[in-house]
């Protein structure tokens, strides 16, 4: 069994009790729901894009302390960042979660998001781990199209 | 036999260092049904009802006397009045598509209670849906039970069907399904029960409660997945059209029409799953071996323990009706401020498995605040 404070860190928990990232954008372009009809989280997303750079993201929403701490470390990780580089970062995460890349230089990119690295030896996690990823993969699958 | 011997006729949990309590979602499986199966394989397998050799006609007699089984068991007045089905879900389904799409219309009423499992309420919708009948539900009181007061202001003359878990998967409330079939039967509504939760529990009895259909699944009373059973009153049966359509459900086959077979064949298309009849046969005989009146002995010292210990929990919040004779053995919990996700995943790393999900009874979390 997995060590519980590997998962549970304080990075972890403290983006999980209280985020400053969740609340409302006064302004976005795009707003996406993510759900997860297993467990009944459910996140509501929102970008702010400066042309090709993501300038704000906000999140609102209910679940666990897994999936409400993975929406804000996501947030704060690709903010900044143009929707290529969020686009790369996005892949490495679900690879790092899918155990599909353990490459530690490769994984240096996710920034704070590898303290959900350990989430990967919890199959019955994952999917809390990857709600906020998917959702934000579907908001700029439809950035691309507008 | 005490808990100790019970314990170790389950191989899964001499296998494994887990405290198991997540019945209410599949029971393990005791040696006696395991073995049941493997004796079924190396013994008995063909395909019943279908050969003209011995070894079909004694696949038959099994699967067959199994049925006749069922029948005492929860005491049908017929042994064509038990259908095999997959689970309770397809049981369910099959009310709703041949008796529920063919006999309600516009105006009509169809009333559940709001405790209902999923599989006795989204097929509902959808029967209501098409035929434009009405949906309704009765709701839970403080103490998470169903009040007469509730019960009789939704049952209408309107009412056709009543859906009604007997016991309750998210509260562990029983509910007096006699009487609710009682008061629907008086307003000329025909009564679903969802005994999923209950026949692991408590004795059954199908005349005594006069339900007109009656639904379980067999993995949550310790027989194997994939095996549910149908109980319905011969009469509502006879008058319903067949669900699946294939083999072994006909009676003549011509190029554009077919003439069905009697109960129960009409309604068991297709091969069967013959190894789940076997070991759902070897699990009521596991359950009379140890008799229910033991099983509830048991079950209420662990059920009481349970309850004083979690109720010396200052964070912990219990859902259940303060009237014990009106609770079974599932026990809902709330841990302030933490996720039951994240509470699963930390009681899992001591070995404890427990349900957390809050999507199974939606409607019922609701009432929660969740």
């Amino acid at each position: 069994m997995e060590d519980l404070t590997d998962v549970y860190n304080e990075l972890i928990m403290e983006h999980s009790m209280n985020s400053y990232n969740k609340k409302k954008l006064e302004k976005a372009d795009f707003c996406e729901i993510g759900h997860n009809p297993n467990c009944g989280d459910e996140i509501t997303l929102e970008l702010k894009l400066n042309g090709n750079i993501i300038e704000d993201m906000a999140f609102l929403g209910h679940g666990c302390a897994i999936s409400q701490a993975s929406t804000s470390i996501m947030i704060d990780t690709l903010k900044g960042k143009t929707i290529e580089e969020a686009k790369e970062i996005i892949k490495k995460f679900i690879e790092m979660i899918k155990r599909e890349t353990t490459d530690e230089e490769d994984l240096k990119k996710l920034e704070d998001a590898i303290a959900f690295k350990n989430v990967s030896n919890m199959p019955a996690r994952v999917k809390c781990a990857l709600l906020a990823w998917h959702t934000i993969e579907n908001m700029l699958s439809k950035s691309d199209k507008k | 036999m005490n808990i100790k011997e019970i314990k170790k006729d389950f191989p899964i949990l001499e296998n494994k260092n887990i405290a198991y309590l997540d019945s209410g979602a599949t029971t393990q499986k005791p040696k006696q049904v395991i073995q049941a199966i493997e004796a079924f394989y190396e013994k008995y397998n063909a395909n019943p009802h279908r050969g003209a050799y011995t070894l079909s006609m004694e696949a038959t007699e099994i699967y067959e006397n199994t049925r006749t089984k069922i029948a005492k068991f929860i005491n049908a007045k017929h042994r064509e009045e038990i259908i095999f089905s997959k689970n309770a879900t397809e049981s369910l389904n099959l009310i709703a598509y041949s008796y529920g799409m063919e006999n309600l219309k516009k105006d009509d009423e169809i009333v559940l209670s709001i405790m209902e499992h999923h599989s006795n309420l989204v097929p509902w919708q959808k029967v209501s849906k098409i035929t434009g009948s009405k949906l309704n539900y009765m709701y839970i009181d403080e103490k998470f039970e169903l009040s007469d007061e509730e019960i009789e202001s939704k049952i209408t003359d309107k009412t056709k069907i009543v859906g009604i878990t007997h016991i309750s998967n998210v509260l562990g409330t029983i509910n007096n399904i006699k009487n609710i079939i009682k008061y629907a039967h008086k307003k000329g509504a025909i009564v679903v029960v969802d005994a999923s939760q209950s026949i692991p529990h408590m004795q059954i009895d199908v005349q005594d409660l006069d339900a007109d259909f009656l639904v379980f699944s067999g993995h949550k009373m310790l027989a194997p997945l994939g095996i549910g059973v149908l109980y319905g009153k011969r009469e509502i049966l006879n008058k319903m059209t067949p669900f699946l359509m294939g083999g072994d459900m006909i009676e003549y086959v011509y190029e554009q029409e077919t003439t069905f077979a009697p109960l129960p064949n009409k309604f068991e298309a297709g091969t069967q799953n013959v190894e789940g009849v076997i070991g759902l046969g070897a699990a009521i005989d596991y359950i009379e071996s140890i008799g229910y009146e033991k099983i509830q002995k048991i079950e209420k010292e662990i059920v009481e323990y349970a309850k004083q210990e979690l109720s010396k929990l200052d964070y912990l919040t219990l859902y259940l009706t303060p009237n014990d004779e009106n609770h079974s053995s599932v026990i809902s919990f709330n841990i302030k401020g933490v996720h039951p996700h994240d509470v699963a995943s930390i009681l899992d790393s001591e070995g404890v498995c427990v349900r957390s999900r809050k999507s199974l009874c939606t409607t019922t979390y609701e009432i929660f605040g969740n």
